[in-house]
């Protein structure tokens, strides 16, 4: 226990502790504000009611848009999830030309074209397909758009996945669909929960999509409400907002915890090395 | 670079796909209703509407949702029961900000879907119509003798019509409307020793009150509204009720007001408040600084500033209001917004104001036009103008309604008596929406320390933008 | 954080992969079907959209009012009129210093430093830490934009009242230092994330032998750990780079402003569509950043093949 080493120690702990308050932070507003008997938009230590969380459980769509946000994510997360790993298996296993272009070209198309500028086409498209005011509609929008860099991450993953292991199944004879079953996806599994959770805390945020597809306000989703909590003059509900922000968080976080303590939440083996 | 010769191939590819697309834009957007009867399904017994609105229960204008969902569509449904008529009407509610909702709706309409009846801003009349995404009330009903002889007109001021109106024609019937004033903090006023009737003559008047509440700690002296982050709240609450004061107005002859005297004297008087601490520059900038100046205001921290009736309604109002002051109503004073100098306004003028507000449209799509129109009476006839109040005072459409609802509230009776007279709309046009951003723009540079003529040089640049050509903007 | 599955980080390291194998064999016709959903939704929501978008791009289309109706082809006038206006070249300066400072600079380093100095420490101190990283990534992003408008409020806003420094009002006066800070904090957990991994895949003995030559701190980043790491970020590095250029969320806290001072472009376009209407212009603003995003990725395309 040199003095240097101590010094040394004291100095890591220190930066460990200054990056977490660096992150934690910021946080303090939706742990204290939902409390508050008159949340602003400051942080003060709360003058505890729960007067707030009753205001919130009476507004007449907030709890249902959960409802709907959990139905339009979860449909986006899995349709993501499965066609995604599908994809990137075969396009990590066999050969097709171009394969390296195509997703660079898709990845960048999936950045730019889902914001401001396409809805005018997706708009059209699923009025004509007959999708307006359809939540599996504003999934398979969102989907399409998250695609791309599912697929991106998730091909990388699988190239890292030996093939040695599928090679020797076959050699015992298993059957493709064993080797997927039995060898692939064990493997492959903490990889895809954690394009899971990727899909859903992107679609879970997205407001314009659903904003502009759906039209019963029992359809749409608490990304959407969280936007009409203003009076006429476009002030914002301080009442209302903050206790649903903080149970609007509540899912993702479970999600999250969920598939981290099953599977851990991490890229194992590492995208492209 | 194999790839990039890939690249070159998807490229190549795309533009063929493209050349494909060609047409697509405006196909689905030509062709017109013109063509249809405006007869048809006159006879139906069963019969389907859909209202639309900016408004949502427990958000956005809460109060017009309820009424509309809870209050008109039972009664109209009840109403035509008795008619032997079975309809049924869907409420089809939004509540975000006014900009995305009209791209939405646009995007309905262009489709030709959409609600059978919508209310929208009342400057969005023009570009709607120009759109044709709305026709005049007599085409979509066909009848014009029958829209005009409706009795609810005569109880509509000329200039509220406006509100629904674009070139000369009727669109569709106003809501409700508002009227501007400058309201001032009578505690504040007494500590600086200013009158409780305060009411300046001329603009000298409201720095002179602005430099004697100066010298109280800690106070603002006034909030004009500037800068782009308060979007339209600069133009209605700050620019246009000033430039109206210097006789000007912001489109006439169907030229735009470009960099002229008037504008001009606008800006120097926004530069003579924010460089001389009459005003707060920098809660001009912030995302939520109109929010704050009301905050402020009801804080006592601010001494005068310049509103809607919104403010006394909404913000200040001491149960409900977003900022709430126990004791506005002997805290809170209001003056008309006055001329530049006594007789320098518009028409002549010692005051002047603004007022903006929606109006209700049909959809020239929709199925059922005679009873949209139905709907339409309804909904605008006295008792439900009355029934939309739910028993809070408002300023409404209706002469009648406003002297029998506005009575109790003096601050509501003043804007309905002595503002509305005096006040003036913005145009329904296309180009307003960037014509108001470029205003917006030249106050930002004001308060920013610009000079006011560099500010007006640019302006001027932007609205010619704006409008197209130099043509279509008066200089001098 | 859960123990991860060995086997597949003990391979991991498994570089230069060989061409691709069917070793599963799928064959050609299945790929095929594996792929097909995929690629059937990404062609209708993304690459149709997309080229109607560019399409969009040279005409004067806009929502509302006389162009709603007939719209007209303008051929390049909307990409001529972007390349003299100022707004634009004030958005596309301001997106590479929101990207140089919080993803390339900001989002990697951090990333990267936690990765580094969590190897180490005890599984209860990572946790917590991490767990604090991987919410400020997964929160939604209208409720990150509250949290950090609180903290940067003027009044009682949460840095005024830990700097003592009331009344500042943060994000007007450096409004893209207060992005850059936000979108380091929203982002690094994928770096982290992806780090942690790439980490892995560095041999511990050739860390002893380094450390056995008495190399610094320093030598052996340079020298040991960065070579093993260098897919890893550049990989990681394009990733955020996208993200960051194409990300909207500086809109919900400085809506652009004040004055345009945090305008970065995916914030310009919604303006120009939204506020001005004009959807031509905005589509074709849009492509333009499409080409610039394609600039950096070839870029960084050249830089993969360049290593050994």
């Amino acid at each position: 226990m040199t003095p240097g080493f101590v010094l040394r120690r004291i100095g890591f702990y220190v930066l460990i502790c200054a990056i977490t308050l660096f992150f934690a932070v910021p946080m303090l507003w939706i742990a204290s504000a939902p409390f508050d008997s008159s949340p602003g938009l400051g942080v003060h230590w709360p003058d505890w009611t729960l007067e707030n969380f009753r205001k919130t459980l009476e507004h007449p769509y907030a709890m249902h848009s959960m409802v709907n946000s959990l139905l339009i994510c979860v449909t986006t997360a899995v349709a993501v999830t499965l066609f995604a790993a599908l994809a990137s298996y075969a396009l990590s296993r066999v050969r097709i030309p171009g394969r390296d272009a195509l997703l660079y070209g898709l990845l960048l198309l999936s950045s730019v074209v889902t914001g401001t500028a396409a809805m005018v086409p997706i708009f059209v498209m699923m009025f004509q397909l007959g999708l307006i005011d359809s939540r599996f509609g504003v999934a398979l929008v969102m989907t399409g758009g998250l695609l791309p860099a599912a697929i991106f991450i998730l091909k990388d993953f699988v190239d890292a996945v030996p093939k040695s292991y599928e090679e020797s199944a076959r050699v015992f004879g298993a059957s493709t669909g064993q080797i997927l079953r039995d060898v692939v996806l064990p493997v492959a599994r903490p990889g895809l929960a954690t394009i899971m959770v990727w899909a859903f805390v992107n679609s879970w945020g997205n407001f314009l999509v659903p904003f502009l597809l759906l039209r019963s306000i029992d359809k749409q989703p608490g990304a959407v409400l969280m936007q009409t909590l203003t009076d006429e003059g476009g002030s914002v509900n301080l009442q209302v907002l903050p206790v649903f922000s903080l149970l609007f968080s509540i899912p993702v976080v479970v999600l999250y915890l969920l598939v981290n303590s099953r599977y851990g939440f991490r890229f194992h083996g590492g995208i492209k090395s | 670079m194999r790839s990039l010769s890939r690249l070159t191939t998807v490229g190549v590819l795309g533009a063929a796909a493209l050349a494909l697309l060609t047409g697509c834009l405006g196909s689905s957007d030509s062709g017109d209703s013109g063509g249809q009867d405006a007869n048809r399904n006159a006879d139906a017994k069963k019969v389907e509407l859909t209202i639309g609105s900016n408004s949502v229960k427990g958000g956005k204008s809460s109060a017009g949702a309820t009424f509309l969902e809870d209050v008109l569509i039972p009664k109209f449904v009840a109403d035509q029961k008795g008619k032997g008529v079975d309809v049924t009407v869907k409420f089809q509610g939004d509540g975000s900000d006014d900009e995305v909702y009209k791209q939405k709706l646009s995007l309905d309409l262009s489709n030709k879907s959409g609600p059978d009846l919508f209310q929208i801003d009342g400057i969005w009349v023009g570009e709607f119509a120009q759109a044709g995404y709305i026709k005049p009330l007599t085409d979509t009903v066909g009848d014009a003798a029958k829209v005009n002889d409706w009795d609810g007109w005569k109880q509509i001021p000329e200039s509220v019509q406006a509100l629904g109106s674009y070139n000369g024609q009727r669109y569709g019937v106003p809501g409700g409307t508002d009227g501007r004033v400058l309201y001032f903090n009578k505690k504040l006023f007494q500590q600086a020793g200013l009158p409780a009737d305060w009411q300046p003559k001329s603009w000298d008047d409201i720095i002179s009150a602005g430099q004697a509440l100066k010298k109280l700690p800690g106070v603002t002296p006034i909030q004009i509204n500037a800068g782009t982050a308060m979007g339209e709240a600069t133009t209605m609450q700050g620019i246009l009720p000033l430039l109206v004061g210097t006789g000007a107005t912001i489109n006439s002859d169907g030229k735009w007001l470009g960099n002229t005297p008037q504008l001009r004297q606008v800006l120097d008087f926004y530069h003579q408040i924010y460089s001389t601490g009459l005003g707060d520059p920098v809660l001009q900038k912030e995302a939520k600084g109109r929010d704050k100046s009301f905050a402020e205001f009801a804080a006592n921290k601010i001494g005068v500033l310049g509103e809607s009736d919104y403010f006394w309604r909404s913000v200040v109002e001491p149960k409900e209001g977003v900022a709430k002051m126990a004791d506005r109503d002997s805290a809170v004073g209001w003056a008309l917004i006055p001329a530049m100098k006594p007789g320098a306004g518009v028409k002549g003028q010692d005051f002047v104001s603004m007022s903006g507000g929606g109006a209700t449209v049909i959809n020239p799509n929709t199925k059922f036009p005679q009873q949209a129109w139905e709907l339409m009476q309804f909904m605008n006839s006295a008792d439900m103008v009355k029934e939309s109040l739910d028993g809070a005072a408002k300023i409404t459409q209706r002469s009648d309604v406003n002297s029998e609802v506005l009575s109790g509230d003096p601050m509501l009776s003043f804007i309905a008596d002595k503002v509305l007279p005096i006040t003036q709309f913005r145009p329904g046009l296309a180009e307003y929406p960037k014509v108001s951003a470029a205003l917006q723009q030249a106050t930002a540079d004001v308060v920013a320390g610009k000079s006011t003529d560099a500010a007006a040089t640019a302006y001027e640049k932007a609205v010619e933008t704006a409008a197209g050509s130099k043509d279509k903007v008066t200089t001098n | 954080m859960a123990s991860p599955s060995a086997p597949v980080e003990g391979v991991a390291p498994a570089r230069g992969r060989g061409p691709a194998r069917d070793v599963a064999g799928l064959g050609v016709g299945r790929a095929f079907g594996f792929v097909a959903p995929a690629f059937l939704l990404i062609g209708a929501f993304l690459i149709f959209p997309a080229l109607w978008t560019i399409y969009i791009g040279i005409t004067n289309y806009r929502l509302t009012g006389v162009e709603a109706v007939s719209p007209s082809v303008v051929g390049l006038s909307n990409y001529t009129k972007a390349l003299n206006d100022a707004l634009f070249h004030n958005a596309l300066w301001l997106t590479l210093v929101f990207v140089l400072g919080s993803a390339i600079i900001g989002q990697n380093i951090l990333g990267f430093t936690l990765a580094w100095i969590m190897r180490r420490t005890r599984p209860a101190v990572r946790r917590t830490v991490e767990a604090f990283v991987l919410l400020a990534w997964i929160l939604p992003s209208t409720v990150v934009a509250y949290l950090w408008v609180a903290f940067y409020d003027r009044d009682g806003g949460t840095l005024n009242s830990l700097l003592g420094t009331q009344g500042t009002a943060w994000l007007i006066d450096y409004p893209m230092a207060c992005l850059v800070v936000f979108n380091t904090w929203r982002g690094t957990a994928f770096s982290m994330m992806l780090y942690s991994s790439a980490l892995q895949a560095v041999p511990p003995s050739q860390l002893e032998s380094a450390r056995m030559f008495g190399a610094s701190g320093w030598q052996t980043l340079r020298d040991v750990v960065f070579p093993h790491i260098r897919g890893h970020v550049l990989t990681n590095t394009l990733l955020i780079s996208l993200w960051t250029a194409n990300d909207f969320s500086p809109f919900l806290l400085t809506k652009g402003g004040p004055n345009h001072e945090s305008e970065t472009v995916p914030v310009y376009i919604y303006n120009v569509a939204l506020q001005g209407g004009e959807l031509g212009y905005s589509s074709a603003i849009s492509f333009l950043l499409l080409i610039a995003n394609l600039l950096v990725s070839l870029v960084y395309l050249r830089l993969l093949r360049r290593r050994s």
